[in-house]
């Protein structure tokens, strides 16, 4: 087995993957395609713009974001984001003093139906090791530079639950439709390391 | 196992890397070592996903710390495959024409006599410690909250206790407890006074708290 330095000078990660479909293949436990449609398939349900329709829908439907913030599975569910990562949703909500941020410490569990498969900075031991530890620091460096009375909540996905935040709605929002809405809500402000902003504030 | 992943509350990493415009899979075979995990855990049943976190977590420390995610993603998948004998590890030399570089063998686990409570043990309120547990194989509690004290603020649905499942052992469900800490209970007084961290255990982890 390993060594401390087995992993130098080993076949290229390139590589080492088409070895194992090919000796999967071999052995005709893929079929030929199959895998290609199933990554063609996760990519296309595993897209964080669901999770900004999610938003949306919260910000301008009172009753959803009450369903949403009661059971965020069902309500994911309700706009036809389910799967794999998505068994149990809890929603974050946001306040003026209180700001919510996710974290993996462990891995990288990110609720993928509404989230999507997470970005690198996400999977990074540095931000792995150190948002639970200092999250102000974490979040100004990241851009994000919070106000002294507003408080932070680190959630650490350590367990089965799947955590999204629901963002503050921007001013200036007013009267906007829930697609020019979800239009501005990002990836990274559903982790809770940005606000959304208008294109005018920001 | 107290190991390379159990990174929260680790210092000396440096800054965050941001990649702008980062796409889904920077090459093709990223995306290839993700189906193949999604295939072996969901077509062929080769594996269950503790098991998979846990390969991951055997890896050499040195190897994890060097690979990014989807060559984790890979050595954890190759690594299984060929503990479980569904490939060799010749034939996957043979193929790659080169080295595999794969996790680390196993700890002998045995199960912990617990059985699975009818009910939830805990409930929103209940001021519970974490225990103070080394585990030699797979286990979801960090180290940063093993000891601390925090409030039950959510009690979630049963799922399937990862240290059992990560070892072929008796499957059980428990409920997992979303507990809340003070920053300052775990990281001391450099922390904001206000900053609180939340962390989803199973109830095997904790226990009630002293004064209770």
């Amino acid at each position: 087995m390993a060594n401390d330095s087995e992993h130098r000078g080993a076949a290229t990660p390139e590589a080492r993957t088409d070895a194992l479909r090919r000796v999967l293949e071999r052995k005709g436990l893929i079929e030929e395609g199959a895998l290609d449609t199933l990554q063609a398939r996760l990519e296309e349900q595993f897209d964080w713009r669901n999770g900004a329709r999610v938003v949306a829908r919260a910000w301008v439907d009172a009753d959803y974001r009450e369903r949403l913030l009661a059971d965020g599975t069902k309500a994911c569910a309700d706009l036809g984001f389910t799967g794999p990562q998505g068994e149990y949703i809890v929603v974050l909500e946001d306040e003026p003093t209180l700001h919510n941020v996710i974290v993996c410490t462990q891995c990288s569990c990110t609720a993928w139906p509404v989230l999507g498969l997470p970005p690198d900075w996400y999977k990074s031991p540095a931000y792995r090791a150190r948002v639970a530890r200092e999250p102000r620091p974490v979040l100004k460096e990241m851009g994000l530079e919070l106000p002294p009375e507003v408080q932070i909540r680190v959630w650490d996905t350590t367990a089965e639950t799947r955590f999204m935040v629901l963002p503050l709605r921007p001013n200036g929002t007013e009267g906007w439709s829930e697609e020019e809405l979800a239009a501005i809500v990002t990836r990274d402000a559903m982790i809770g390391v940005a606000l959304v902003e208008t294109p005018e504030s920001g | 196992m107290d190991g390379i992943h159990d990174l929260g509350g680790m210092a000396g990493f440096g800054p965050i890397a941001v990649e702008v415009d980062e796409p889904t899979f920077h090459e093709p075979w990223e995306g290839t070592a993700f189906a193949l995990n999604a295939l072996a855990i969901g077509s062929l049943h080769a594996y269950n996903a503790d098991e998979y976190r846990h390969a991951i977590e055997r890896m050499d420390p040195i190897h994890y710390l060097n690979a990014r995610y989807y060559e984790r993603v890979l050595t954890g998948v190759a690594s299984l495959m060929v503990e479980k004998g569904v490939v060799t590890r010749a034939e996957l030399e043979g193929a790659a024409r080169g080295r595999f570089p794969f996790a680390h063998p196993n700890a002998v686990v045995e199960p912990d006599g617990r059985e699975a409570e009818p009910c939830p043990r805990f409930a929103v309120g209940d001021r519970v410690r974490v225990r103070d547990i080394h585990p030699a194989g797979h286990t979801r509690v960090p180290r940063y909250v093993r000891g601390k004290q925090g409030i039950v603020i959510h009690v979630a649905p049963r799922f399937r206790f990862p240290d059992a499942s990560a070892h072929g052992l008796p499957p059980r469900d428990e409920p997992t407890v979303h507990v809340e800490f003070w920053a300052r209970d775990l990281w001391g007084s450099d922390a904001d006074e206000h900053d609180r961290v939340v962390v989803d255990l199973w109830e095997t982890y904790l226990e009630v708290a002293d004064g209770q």
